[in-house]
């Protein structure tokens, strides 16, 4: 509890230090998908502050100023914790740049410092476009280059590593590894997170409980359904990861092009981000979420009886948040051997309790609604074939058809 | 054989081969080698060539002018044909009629000149060596008219792999069937060298005085050894056969005369009496020279023996033997005032054979007649073309030898002649001896009117008389 307690403060002192220094004030603290995870692992009643000199550092001003100056047209804001020995006294810093939560990402951080008490971590949180283009401007410039990436939007680690801008990692854990989660050996797949739909489940009866894309098809067809304007989905234009699923849901299957039809017909509202969208399906202001980021939803349907979620059967994308070493980062033998250490049994155990690898082996995984039918699982191969969404043409044309329709039928954007 | 001789002998069969054999090998794999990484390149090249192309293609098709603006709505099937090359970096360019980047990798290098046709070509890109595809759609639409060039390409990894992939399978291909071969080759010189190891466990494990000829069974190629092994073993086995005979037969020749002498010399030791002391002596004299003649012609046999195996067979005319014969024989016996006709050809008649061998024998022939026949003795050479054959004859008028013994005559020594005190009866032997070493005959026949003739035939040389 002391944990929570110190966690509560920081998040009070970053506030503050935030609001010092004139800029926006948050929740929410990231763009897209950003939000403070609400299931925590318990830390076993000790103050991580005792035991991993766990300091919030919220450095922003020092790093603004630090920053080249492309670099701080990128960052509007970022989170800054350290871990392991402090930077003074430390051999070497490990700087992770990531755009998961560092609630979330923080067990495993702390049981890699616990590994090696000479080295400081340094985790930064930054959103997905941010880190796609620090990464880039740290391949291409002189600008500094983080020690390792980790990022949700894996197109984009695709892209850095297809421009040079990654080195390899041959260890026997990544070949151990199945094809599709890694490419070159540069780009690694550390997690497990499925794409499911998110429902109420106070108001919506167990038998309309969508467990397949069709069933939500046909949910939709009625002209009068109570559905209409009560479902949300990413705003594209906004989310890697929700532009990313959609442009694969339209690769999967041409149940997309009728989904996105009657996601227009019911007003389907558009928006940002994963903690709000879940948020309003809780309150009840959203009756159903499609295609929400599994790893989030099902952390706070642990919490929160309302709500459900479903990974649907025709086909459930599963994400594998990829992890990449720069071209030139500093320290690449200490970013391998975190990377190592992510996939070894240890590692998978923490990132499988911060729900970030969320198993299918059970006969009802983790907290999902069962339908009684297996998933069909797709996992989203770490490939150049990631590369055409973000092809400039191919994504004007895709986000023109989405635009289309969704808005040509009054759906809401916001 | 000492460790020495072991040393000093010539490489051996199997060292001989098994060096040719790995000279061939190496040569030859060194030459497949190269053929195999060349073959690998070309193939991986073609193999990679063709999926860049057919994504080219699809990218190609997916070009299109909407509102006069070029319009690509890339294919994903494209992207996934080039991930077969499963490590590559992908790289893709659009490039508009003005030149400008439609969407793409903006500084992909375009080809050096672009055909119709799909143009293949390598670069410098990112760092690293790419291989590029390019090809050109032309629009003739309204509100665009012009090229749209579609490039595509990826880094060479896969290219690379799969060349080595080739060429290492080559190679190990060719390694099992090198090692198959050397296999078979030190089987085959095994099973080839198996005949020569049977003739040396035969000659080896036989009894050192057996000189009869090897029956080994051996494939036709080593055949000529064992005939050969043979042939020396025969000529071996007649030389020991003539020296037994020789020493056996001298020594019963020379028994009866040592005898004579020596029971003479016994009796003239006694003898107070010179003048039977003188009789005695003359007879001591007689007994002293018929041994000495006995013995000349034994050392001469020997001597025609051992030359018809070793001298050199020389082109002579049989007339010149004859006139050295006559001129050699005993002139005591013509001085006796026997007659002696000496009937020669008018032209040469060349033989190739050893003079000395021939002047003996027709010397031997001219002395029996001259010695034990009845004059006169008529000595002739005559050739017969019809046949091919030269011929010394000698004919006499006296009773001759009688035609019982002729089969018998020459054959081995004459028994009945060995019995005479003055005679050593190897004549005819010799005669023999020196006919078989030049593959002619002794022939004994009488002429129409009666006298005996004896005749040394032997082969004519063809076509050198003239």
């Amino acid at each position: 509890m002391g944990g929570a307690a110190a966690r509560a403060a920081e998040a009070t002192h970053q506030e503050s230090l935030a609001a010092t220094l004139g800029i926006a004030k948050h929740p929410p603290r990231r763009s897209c998908g950003g939000t403070p995870h609400p299931n925590l692992p318990p830390q076993g009643g000790k103050g991580l502050t005792e035991r991993f000199r766990f300091v919030v550092l919220l450095a922003l001003a020092a790093t603004l100023l630090a920053q080249p100056a492309d670099a701080q047209d990128v960052l509007t804001e970022q989170r800054v914790t350290q871990f392991g020995a402090w930077q003074d006294t430390a051999t070497a810093t490990l700087t992770i740049d990531g755009s998961t939560d560092t609630e979330v990402f923080a067990p495993i951080l702390e049981a890699f410092a616990r590994r090696l008490p000479d080295v400081a971590i340094r985790y930064r949180e930054i959103t997905t476009n941010e880190l796609y283009q620090l990464a880039e401007s740290g391949c291409t410039s002189d600008a500094p280059a983080a020690d390792l990436v980790v990022s949700s939007s894996i197109d984009q680690q695709v892209k850095l590593a297809n421009d040079g801008c990654a080195q390899p990692n041959h260890s026997a854990a990544v070949q151990a590894l199945p094809v599709w989660a890694k490419w070159r050996d540069e780009v690694v797949g550390l997690t497990y997170e499925p794409a499911v739909i998110v429902y109420n489940r106070d108001l919506v009866p167990e038998a309309q409980v969508p467990h397949s894309r069709f069933d939500l098809i046909d949910l939709l067809r009625p002209a009068d359904n109570p559905f209409v304007g009560r479902i949300a989905t990413y705003d594209i234009e906004r989310s890697g990861v929700g532009y990313m699923f959609a442009f694969v849901d339209a690769q999967q299957a041409t149940t997309f092009g009728r989904l996105i039809e009657a996601f227009g017909r019911n007003k389907v509202v558009a928006t940002c981000c994963s903690a709000e969208i879940i948020d309003e399906v809780a309150s009840g202001r959203f009756l159903f979420a499609y295609n929400m980021l599994g790893s989030y939803a099902l952390a706070r349907a642990a919490d929160d009886k309302r709500i459900g979620v479903v990974a649907p059967t025709d086909y459930t994308l599963i994400l594998a948040r990829a992890a990449l070493i720069p071209k030139r980062a500093g320290h690449p033998e200490l970013a391998r051997q975190f990377v190592d250490f992510a996939l070894s049994e240890e590692g998978r155990r923490l990132l499988t309790e911060s729900g970030l690898i969320v198993p299918f082996n059970d006969p009802a995984p983790s907290g999902l609604v069962a339908s009684g039918e297996v998933p069909t699982l797709r996992p989203i191969a770490l490939s150049p074939a990631l590369l055409i969404g973000l092809d400039k043409q191919t994504q004007e044309n895709f986000l023109a058809l989405w635009r289309s329709s969704l808005g040509s039928a009054g759906a809401e954007v916001r | 054989m000492t460790d020495q001789a072991i040393h000093n002998r010539a490489t051996s069969i199997t060292v001989r081969l098994a060096a040719t054999i790995a000279l061939i090998l190496a040569a030859g794999g060194i030459a497949i080698s190269v053929a195999a990484y060349a073959y690998g390149r070309q193939a991986a090249q073609e193999a990679y060539d063709r999926m860049l192309a057919g994504a080219a293609f699809q990218i190609v098709q997916a070009v299109s002018i909407i509102d006069g603006r070029v319009v690509v709505n890339l294919p994903v099937s494209a992207f996934e044909l080039l991930a077969l090359a499963p490590d590559d970096r992908v790289f893709y360019r659009i490039v508009g009629p003005d030149g400008g980047t439609i969407t793409g990798y903006e500084n992909l290098p375009p080809p050096a000149s672009q055909g119709d046709e799909m143009t293949f070509y390598s670069a410098d890109y990112s760092g690293e060596t790419v291989r590029l595809a390019s090809a050109v759609r032309r629009f003739a639409e309204r509100g665009f008219t012009g090229e749209v060039q579609i490039i595509v390409g990826h880094t060479t990894l896969a290219r690379a792999a799969l060349a080595r992939d080739i060429t290492a399978k080559a190679l190990a291909l060719l390694a099992i069937a090198g090692i198959a071969l050397v296999a078979l080759v030190a089987f085959a010189v095994r099973s080839s060298l198996g005949p020569l190891v049977r003739i040396e466990q035969a000659l080896r494990a036989r009894d050192p005085k057996d000189l009869s000829p090897l029956t080994v069974s051996t494939p036709r190629e080593v055949e000529t050894i064992v005939a050969a092994i043979n042939r020396f073993m025969g000529r071996l086995a007649d030389r020991v056969t003539i020296m037994q005979n020789l020493i056996a037969d001298a020594t019963h020749q020379l028994k009866t005369p040592i005898a004579a002498v020596r029971a003479q010399a016994e009796l003239a030791s006694g003898e107070q009496d010179a003048a039977r002391l003188r009789t005695i002596a003359g007879r001591i004299h007689t007994r002293a020279v018929g041994l000495s003649r006995l013995a000349d012609q034994l050392l001469n046999q020997a001597l025609i023996i051992h030359r018809s195996d070793a001298a050199a067979q020389e082109l002579m005319d049989l007339r010149e033997i004859a006139i050295r014969a006559t001129d050699e024989t005993d002139h005591d016996l013509l001085s006796s005032g026997l007659d002696l006709h000496l009937d020669l050809p008018e032209h040469p008649v060349q033989a190739r054979g050893d003079a000395l061998s021939l002047v003996e024998a027709t010397k031997n022939l001219l002395s029996n007649a001259l010695r034990y026949g009845a004059p006169p003795v008529a000595f002739s050479v005559e050739h017969d073309p019809a046949t091919g054959m030269a011929a010394f004859t000698v004919t006499d008028c006296g009773p001759g030898i009688p035609e019982t013994d002729w089969p018998d005559s020459g054959r081995r020594f004459a028994r009945s002649a060995g019995s005479l005190p003055d005679s050593a009866g190897l004549g005819l032997a010799i005669v023999n001896a020196v006919a078989e070493a030049h593959r002619g005959k002794l022939a004994f026949s009488r002429t129409a009117d009666g006298r005996f003739r004896v005749a040394l035939t032997l082969p004519a040389e063809r076509g050198e008389q003239s």
